[in-house]
């Protein structure tokens, strides 16, 4: 990329109008980052159907490396950038959280597409981890299911931006700037379920607290004030608080309501039914009255 | 022990005549499915490893395509594993089934018989807890080893469980929408057992895969042929790789260079598409299967409307697509193949040296028939486009850009004319630029003949699909031997090649690329003969939520990467209902891994990658 002077003169010190294309005067900040921004290499790294369109975007068509993200490297020590590019699952996010740690400093995460920014249309399934964020600092986000290239050139350009206004005398800015090594983020375990080694004391007191009062773990009423169908998320999270179960590996979370799916199923066809019968009966009268008038 | 009846020559080769022949030899463990909408055959599992025997050797049902397990909790209380079996020559399907408790679900492993139930029932045993006694490898295959409980079954619910059935009754119709993480104590989509043991906790998941190769992480001292010493040991290649084609994992062990057993192990993408489907509504569903196999999601919406049309043409109101429909899907479907074909050649290439150059230039007419499905249907990948008796939009007059980008070159073309271009001139021109550097290039024909051999009898055993099975000299293309939608009358031929090898398989795709292009030329005409005809029955969408007859249902369609099958059952309400009890996706990506291991035994660690980018995966589609 050329070096544009005038754009990188940013200080109110007077430069001579005849040394205006030779000499600018600067910020080691400016500099710095202008060396970064244009020289992120992304991790060669592809998890979903994100992954197909973030390597159109590298393709001729759109081809990031206009932008200064000149090569995709497949080891996380060569990468200065993480681009998460779709759904992150519980079992991978295992080895997510490793390269992130190989991965020298400074280091930015883009959460490509939905699922990566807050687990997208697969969210409430049992393998699949609800956004990256959850377990990595994220800096960029960049919506749609997936985003066109369009849409990941401009969120990597934001994320050029975001480098633009950092400081090497902030030290909130640029950690890995100061003293001492970085601490790694800790991977997480993969027990009965993914467990985040930063919440194991709270497993373990919610454990002992599920224990004593024989209530399932994990869920919780939801404060008053955001209980916006209080009848649903009652049933729903209600506890199974009576009977210990006589089998010692049943789980947590057996049917609140003692029916099953099928049944449940049934009653949930049962009330559409009638309220789709009450909202034409609803009609029917609105339609009465409106003839009477 | 059961006594079969004396082999008497089997006279009337249709299903009816195959149960019926079933029927007189097994006359106690045999029964009718005949529960509403349901069909083929009940098996007592004591008997099923014999019966599918003679399924296989005496009625000739050579190809098992597809074994699934439903969970009727609610409805009878009990498991069901159901097996569709096919002959590899043409011809409908044979269904089976074996029921089995649900406290202690078990039945028989059916490997022996078929090799291609390896990781079939892998994941029943995963997903729904069923034994399989006389499965030679029975592990989880798409959660990890210690996970609590076997997710898939009914009463399994999952962190961010709301409600049985969608739409949620918080959602609509009154809008509400909370954040799924508020109602977690964890703040994430997690939660442990009640008796959780902290102290006791270990990541077992790691060494349950390296244990089940028989060996341990440490290096063994072996002798090899002349005595000298080498060392085997176990090379780990993935989920982090470039070549494994996403986030797909192999272990292998390896005699200096040369591969001596290889685990493909799976589930780094398994995000529970079947799981979320069963509380989706129909309709719901469509978008998701774009996300299977994400680089072909035409072929995807195609499968899983047959399906679903399957069991609505069961009940009253349902009416079949037009001609125009049938075309327009056709046309899309076989677009997508090419895109599939295109990208799959490309990523070949790239595993077997060949970085990124090839692959660039197929990317650009991918980018011609993407910008097309953008305008038709709105996206560029994930299309959505299919409909239950009908399609999202008929073609539009003039293909424009949707947005007006500075760097994008602004397009306005005719349709039909953009249509014309692109199957008589762009796309040859562009298979004969790739046949004219590749075919007898001189790197690629010493890098892959020969390499990755799987014979014909294999391929059938393993339930391989798709180019895979037809490279193996199996001309086996659901296009032909069952034929759907209006495949019937068109004129094309099965791509077929003898020598099993990766370059058998990329002389399928390039064949099958030009048949492609035979059909396309084919369609144009009948899309310019239908114009101004509805691409719905009655002239307008059908219903938002189709309420789907009881039954079951098996669609199957001949996707770029071989057999795509949806198994659907609709249970429950005597008036039809709006959501599935259970749907199931018979993956091609999934089934071709399982001759993986043979295929690549005997060759060296750097034909492994160029072995799986010949099968041609996709990982969506291989975990789901």
């Amino acid at each position: 990329m050329d070096l544009n002077l005038q754009e990188l003169n940013a200080t109110e010190f007077p430069v001579p109008a005849e040394l205006e294309s030779n000499i600018a005067i600067t910020s080691l900040s400016q500099l710095y980052n202008w060396g970064r921004r244009n020289s992120m290499w992304p991790m060669l790294f592809g998890l979903a159907c994100c992954a197909i369109e973030m390597i159109a975007t590298a393709s001729s068509r759109f081809d990031f490396s206009r932008f200064g993200f000149e090569v995709m490297r497949a080891t996380p020590r060569q990468a200065d950038l993480m681009i998460v590019s779709g759904t992150v699952t519980k079992k991978m996010v295992v080895p997510i959280v490793r390269l992130y740690n190989q991965m020298p400093e400074p280091k930015y995460v883009l959460a490509m597409g939905a699922c990566a920014s807050g687990g997208g249309p697969f969210k409430e399934g049992y393998n699949v981890v609800s956004g990256m964020d959850k377990y990595l600092p994220v800096d960029v986000y960049v919506p749609g299911c997936p985003p066109t290239p369009q849409a990941l050139l401009y969120g990597m350009i934001a994320l050029q931006r975001k480098i633009d206004g950092q400081s090497i005398a902030n030290g909130d800015d640029v950690p890995w700037y100061g003293a001492g090594s970085a601490e790694p983020t800790p991977v997480p375990v993969l027990g009965p379920d993914i467990i985040d080694p930063r919440q194991m004391d709270m497993i373990r007191r919610q454990a002992e607290r599920a224990a004593q009062e024989m209530t399932a773990l994990g869920t919780r009423e939801l404060p008053a004030a955001m209980q916006l169908a209080p009848a649903k998320t009652a049933a729903s999270t209600a506890a199974p608080a009576e009977a210990a179960p006589a089998n010692g590996n049943a789980l947590a979370y057996e049917l609140p309501t003692g029916g099953t799916p099928w049944t449940e199923a049934e009653d949930i066809r049962e009330k559409r039914r009638l309220r789709a019968l009450a909202r034409k009966a609803l009609r029917a009268s609105r339609r009465a009255s409106a003839e009477e008038e | 022990m059961p006594t079969a009846a004396p082999a008497a020559p089997l006279t009337n080769t249709s299903i009816e005549g195959a149960i019926d022949h079933l029927k007189a030899s097994y006359p106690d463990a045999i029964s009718a499915d005949d529960r509403e909408g349901y069909g083929g055959i009940i098996v007592d599992s004591a008997q099923l490893l014999d019966i599918a025997r003679v399924i296989r050797d005496e009625l000739g049902f050579d190809y098992l395509s597809s074994a699934t397990a439903v969970d009727y909790l609610g409805a009878g209380d009990h498991m069901e594993m159901v097996y569709h079996a096919y002959r590899s020559s043409g011809g409908g399907t044979l269904v089976f089934k074996a029921q089995t408790d649900r406290d202690n679900a078990e039945i028989p492993s059916l490997v022996s018989v078929w090799r291609g139930a390896d990781f079939q029932e892998r994941e029943a045993w995963d997903l729904y807890g069923i034994r399989f006694p006389g499965h030679p490898n029975l592990k989880r295959i798409l959660m990890w080893e210690g996970f609590h409980g076997h997710p898939m079954r009914k009463d399994w619910r999952e962190a961010y469980y709301e409600e049985e059935l969608k739409p949620f009754d918080s959602r609509w119709p009154g809008g509400h929408v909370h954040r799924a993480e508020e109602k977690n104590v964890f703040g994430k989509n997690v939660s442990y057992p009640r008796e959780i043991d902290l102290s006791r906790l270990m990541d077992t998941s790691e060494t349950a895969v390296y244990q089940s190769l028989g060996l341990g992480v440490d290096v063994e001292r072996v002798m090899d042929k002349d005595g000298f010493e080498t060392n085997e040991l176990v090379v780990n290649m993935g989920p982090h790789h470039p070549s494994t084609h996403g986030v797909f994992r192999m272990v292998l062990t390896v005699d200096g260079e040369t591969v001596t057993s290889l685990e493909p192990v799976m589930g780094y993408l398994h995000r529970n598409h079947e799981k979320i489907g069963e509380r989706n509504t129909y309709l719901h569903n469509i978008p998701f299967t774009d996300r299977l196999d994400y680089i072909s999601s035409m072929g995807n919406n195609h499968g899983y409307v047959l399906a679903v049309e399957q069991l609505l043409s069961l009940g009253r109101r349902y009416n079949e697509p037009t001609y125009r429909c049938e075309a327009l899907r056709v046309m899309m479907v076989e677009l997508s193949r090419i895109v599939n074909h295109l990208w799959a050649i490309g990523f070949w290439l790239n595993d077997i040296g060949a970085f990124f150059t090839p692959v660039l230039y197929f990317i650009q007419e991918r980018e011609r028939i993407l910008d097309f499905f953008e305008a038709v249907a709105g996206s560029r990948m994930m299309c959505n486009y299919m409909r239950f008796g009908g399609l999202f939009a008929d073609l539009p007059e003039r293909l424009k850009s949707v947005s007006n980008l500075t760097n994008d070159r602004v397009r306005d073309y005719n349709t039909m004319q953009f249509l014309t271009e692109m199957v008589s001139e762009r796309i040859p021109r562009t298979i004969d630029e790739l046949e004219q550097l590749l075919t007898q290039n001189e790197i690629l024909i010493e890098r892959s003949v020969g390499v990755g051999v799987l014979s014909a009898e294999d391929a059938i055993n393993y339930s391989a699909a798709g180019p895979l099975l037809r490279g193996s000299g199996v001309p086996y293309d659901i296009r032909r031997a069952d034929p759907y939608s209006i495949y019937e009358e068109l004129d094309f031929d099965v791509a077929v090649e003898d020598a099993g090898d990766m370059y058998a398989r990329y002389r399928v795709r390039v064949k099958e690329l030009r048949e492609s292009v035979r059909i396309l030329r084919q369609i144009l005409p009948r899309l310019e003969a239908t114009k101004g005809q509805s691409i719905w029955a009655d002239g307008k969408p059908g219903a938002y939520a189709p309420r789907v007859p009881l039954g079951e249902a098996y669609g199957r369609v001949e996707n770029g990467k071989g057999e795509l099958g949806y198994y659907i059952v609709s249970a429950g309400g005597r008036s039809g209902t709006a959501n599935p009890w259970r749907y199931h996706v018979r993956a091609p990506s999934f089934i071709n891994l399982t001759p993986m291991g043979i295929m690549s035994k005997g060759y060296k660690v750097a034909d492994i990658v160029g072995i799986l980018g010949s099968i041609d995966i996709v990982l969506g589609e291989t975990d789901r």
